[in-house]
């Protein structure tokens, strides 16, 4: 473990930490102007945060600790999901302790947590989120593995950072089978963000709603950790795609000033992933909730034919 | 005095309890106060010296026991002491918490439900240590029949009597597999001991009937498809400690019984062994865990789910034969260790889960999801180490359930290597059906934990539902423990599963895992991949504690209380949370193709509208109900032949003995 590496392993925590409600903010506001809206500014979901933090919590009577804790664990598991993801460097003292895998066992960590806690409460809509939530957990977490699965076969390791430095340094080539998990990867990543096409980030509408009837309960600083935290899966996600599928720009082992050229190359990547999330979500319609499976399934599908794919061609 | 001796002191030291039972039949409090207390006393020591054997050499027994010329032979090696160390830590919790469980007037007398609990453990114990054919079926017979009588406990109520029956049967369909195992291994020397099916080598094909007659045997007392059926009748039927040893260590008695006889007694391996057990694994797996989820009565719902972890363990065993094969030993290793360690940590698990079940059952009297809920407020242990059993069976780090998942993904990464180009394509895509048991598995957890013990209570009832008792537990808090400690500590782990996986394939694991330290598990080199629950946990930890301090030093912790809000919605009862029924409805519209289902749907014009949905197994249908009508056909035809009267015997008597005399004549 370097000096370096711990310190671009804190820049990247911190810097997520900081960065993820702008990323939101980002994609709400190219969500605005694309559906022909005055976009709010963009550093609203700040502000929001701000005004919750603020605000008391007011928790239901009969609500237990699960019901407390849950936002935290949800923010602790993104932080470190964050932390793994290897945004700025592939030199992170933390890689070591979660590779792809664990990694998507941390997101089911957090799922299972915050669906517990929709139950606890014990009201119509908690429990009808907690089911969806986890009925496209049940679907999306398969596919997200498989998707790591074909990278991981790729280049030999389970390990992200490793991953990122072996097909950052092969010549410019196209693996087919990355091209076919990467279109499975964009539809779990909608799906596990909660947006359009599968649930509406922006509803409160009871019979459509996923993400929303899940955390309807809280309120104050509970809500602006889970909020916080929704963001922070965002951002770790496209960090994931962007280090998958595009991998140049990261930082390696030794190279500290790299880290400060990675930085600005971070953000451009992660404001053209945003206005292309932000079309996504506006050139589709939001499906019912019965096309989900239908989705997903497709997103499973195609990330095991990129491992058919990978196996059959070798590439 | 060798290690073996000890051992079967111990062993002995379970059927003087269990004779000591018979004793004091009806006395209850002594029952439970001492009897079982000192059985869990005896399991830490069976564990000790079980932890003493996987690290010492092989050591062999000869019983004066048995018949003439024939004495049992017994033999302790890594395998054996493995399994043993199973049943021996699992039997602690299981024992401690049935000395706070057991009541007056269920059935079987408390005396004899002592002699019976202990006879079954000591079964357990010997038919793992069994050294030849005869003292292993022996040992076997015992094991079936003491569960079965524990099974039907509670044997006034008929649903169990007649899942007792179905237990048996399959029990028994499974034993004449393994018995006519043995008769191919022995290969027409009649000498039955182990060592001597080790030295024969049968050739490929009497090979492959011995393996496949193996795979049925054991696969019926594990409950792979399509002998599954017994499980979710036999496990609800039994009281709640004897579900959790039947689950946790019974069904694992068949997997040792696998790993013996296509390790260690049978030589060289086939491919295509392997391939099967992936394949039943994976099917078994997948029809579990999907059942599980559809399942409204919660012992059934973890029936299910034991079918899927078999399953899963069947997976782990079918890749280490296929490496072993192709006589890639290192691999073989990761996949038996990935096995070997899920063995451990669903005993763990799933014991926890199910004596947590018969603490909610004890409480409430309800063994029915649609009528639990909101049992965190009114038995919180039971409830917060239920909790740790959950993650871990939903496979979430950093529980032992996620470990096993790690190892086993892992080896499914390496099977590209596999030398046959058919082989090394389709394996890989397999680990896609394991993704999509595990994330099920965490699906179906969600509902168990979440419809007993969060919301609101669904039943009036539920009020009065008192906190388990102290045993009761200290019982769950072992169990909870090693689930933790299995999930913190897997580098220690693998040093214990690595002995067995030197006697298996001559190969292991954990001298690569120790080269990296304790802290950080990794199966081959940690650029390749690597996993380290205690950094993993440290770090969320920090995460968590950071945020709530800041939390609170930046801005306020107020908090104020409130009825629930539920978007406004006036009137809430409880009836209008989701149901089990409502929460398994995903997956009966998701994988309808796997029920057969029947169901009523009110009109709406109905005046007393009722909704009712019953969901059945197509084995039944397929396989059973039609073996069974042969069956009674068969029967009745015979049965024409029965006239009751003498004079038409007399007429059969008279015609075989014409026709007898015509042949013996030609």
């Amino acid at each position: 473990m370097s000096i370096v590496g711990l310190f671009a392993q804190l820049l990247a925590i911190l810097l997520a930490l900081a960065l993820a409600p702008l990323l939101t903010g980002w994609v709400n506001q190219w969500r605005a102007w694309l559906q022909g809206r005055r976009a709010p500014g963009l550093l609203q979901p700040y502000r929001v945060l701000h005004k919750l933090f603020n605000k008391e919590s007011v928790v239901a009577e009969h609500a237990t600790s699960i019901f407390r804790v849950a936002p935290y664990i949800m923010f602790g598991c993104m932080a470190l999901a964050c932390g793994i993801a290897p945004t700025l460097s592939t030199d992170l003292p933390l890689a070591p302790a979660a590779d792809a895998i664990a990694l998507v066992g941390l997101f089911a960590l957090a799922r299972v947590f915050i669906s517990l806690a929709a139950m606890d409460i014990g009201t119509s809509f908690g429990t009808l989120g907690a089911r969806r939530e986890m009925l496209i957990g049940f679907l999306a977490e398969p596919a997200l593995l498989m998707v790591l699965f074909s990278a991981s076969l790729i280049t030999q390791s389970t390990s992200l950072a490793m991953i990122v430095e072996t097909l950052a340094h092969q010549p410019f080539a196209i693996y087919p089978s990355l091209a076919v998990a990467g279109v499975a990867f964009t539809m779990v990543s909608l799906a596990e963000n909660a947006r359009v096409p599968v649930d509406n980030p922006a509803t409160h509408l009871e019979l459509t709603m996923i993400h929303e009837a899940l955390i309807l309960e809280y309120s104050g600083r509970h809500l602006a950790l889970v909020e916080w935290a929704a963001s922070l899966k965002l951002f770790a996600y496209s960090c994931i795609g962007l280090a998958l599928f595009v991998p140049w720009g990261v930082a390696e082992a030794g190279t500290p000033v790299a880290i400060l050229f990675a930085i600005p190359m971070l953000v451009v990547k992660l404001a053209v992933g945003g206005v292309l999330l932000a079309l996504i979500e506006t050139i589709n319609a939001k499906m019912r909730l019965f096309r989900v499976p239908e989705f997903l399934a497709t997103a499973f599908l195609l990330a095991v034919i990129a491992l058919l794919v990978h196996v059959l061609l070798g590439a | 005095m060798l290690l073996l001796d000890w051992i079967l002191i111990v062993v002995a030291g379970w059927l003087v309890l269990g004779f000591a039972g018979i004793g004091v039949l009806r006395n209850t409090a002594f029952v439970a106060r001492v009897l079982f207390p000192a059985g869990a006393a005896l399991g830490v020591a069976l564990a000790g010296l079980a932890l003493a054997g996987l690290l010492g050499t092989p050591e062999t027994a000869v019983l004066a026991l048995g018949l003439p010329d024939l004495p049992f032979h017994l033999r302790l090696d890594g395998l054996s002491a493995f399994f043993l160390l199973v049943i021996g830590a699992i039997s602690v919790g299981v024992s401690v918490f049935a000395a706070g469980y057991f009541r007056h007037g269920e059935g079987t007398p408390p005396g004899l439900m002592c002699l019976e609990y202990h006879l079954f453990l000591a079964s357990m114990a010997l038919v793992v240590l069994a050294d030849d054919a005869y003292a292993f079926m022996v040992m076997w017979e015992t094991m079936a029949l003491s569960s079965f009588f524990l099974v039907t406990a509670n044997h006034r109520v008929p649903a169990i009597r007649e899942a007792g029956f179905l237990y048996l049967l399959i029990a028994h369909i499974g034993a004449i597999g393994i018995l006519l195992c043995f008769g191919v291994l022995q290969a027409n020397t009649g000498d039955y001991t182990f060592a001597n099916m080790r030295a024969q080598s049968l050739s490929p094909l009497w090979a492959s009937v011995a393996f496949l007659l193996a795979t049925l045997g054991f696969g019926a007392k594990a409950g792979i498809l399509p002998l599954h059926v017994w499980l979710p009748e036999a496990h609800p039927a039994a009281p709640s400690p004897v579900s959790a040893l039947m689950s946790a260590v019974m069904l694992k008695t068949a997997i040792y019984g696998l790993l013996r006889v296509s390790f260690d007694l049978l030589g060289a391996q086939q491919w295509w062994w392997g391939v099967l057990l992936l394949a039943v694994g994976l099917a078994t797996a997948l029809y579990g865990v999907v059942f599980s989820a559809v399942q409204t009565d919660m012992k059934r719902l973890l029936a299910y789910s034991s079918i899927e972890n078999i399953g899963l363990l069947f997976v782990g065993i079918g890749l280490g034969v296929l490496f072993n094969a192709y006589g890639m030993k290192a691999l073989s290793a990761l996949a038996l260790t990935a096995a070997l360690y899920h063995v451990v940590g669903h005993a763990f698990f799933k014991s926890l889960l199910f004596l947590a079940t018969g603490s909610v059952l004890h409480a409430t009297g309800e063994r029915s999801l649609g009528k639990l809920g909101g049992l965190m407020r009114r038995m919180p242990w039971v409830a917060w180490l239920s909790l740790v059993g959950v993650l871990a069976s939903s496979g979430l780090p950093p529980f032992s359930g996620f470990v096993s998942e790690w190892l086993l993904l892992q080896s499914f990464l390496f099977t590209t290597g596999l030398p046959d180009s058919f082989l090394n394509m389709l394996v890989p895509v397999l680990a896609a059906g394991i993704a999509l048991v595990a994330a099920l598995a965490g699906y179906t957890m969600v509902k168990f934990y979440g419809v007993i013990f969060l919301g609101q209570p669904r039943e009036p009832k539920l009020a009065d539902a008192h906190p388990a008792s102290p045993l009761e537990r200290a019982g769950l808090v072992w169990l909870g423990a090693g689930c933790v400690l299995l999930g913190l500590f897997p580098v220690a782990a693998i040093g214990l599963i690595d002995p067995v996986t030197r006697l298996l394939v001559g190969g292991g694991i954990a001298e690569t895992v120790r080269a990296n330290g304790w802290l950080l598990l990794s199966p081959s080199s940690p650029d390749r991949a690597s996993y380290s629950p205690l950094v993993f946990l440290g770090v969320v930890s920090l995460a968590v504690l950071l945020a709530v301090v800041l939390v609170r030093k930046l801005y306020h912790g107020r908090l104020r209380r409130a009825p629930a809000w539920d978007c406004g919605y006036p009137a809430q009862t409880a009836r209008m949370q989701d149901t089990a029924e409502g929460f398994g409805q995903p997956i009966r519209q998701i994988f309808e193709p796997f029920f057969r289902m029947r169901r009523e749907l009110p009109s709406p014009f109905d005046a007393k509208p009722h909704y009712r949905v019953t969901i059945e197994d197509h084995f039944w249908h397929w396989l059973y109900l039609p073996v069974a009508r042969l069956t009674s056909g068969i029967a009745r035809g015979v049965g024409r032949l029965q006239q009751g009267r003498i004079a038409i015997y007399l007429l059969y008597s008279f015609v075989t003995l014409i026709v007898l005399l015509l042949v013996v004549k030609s």
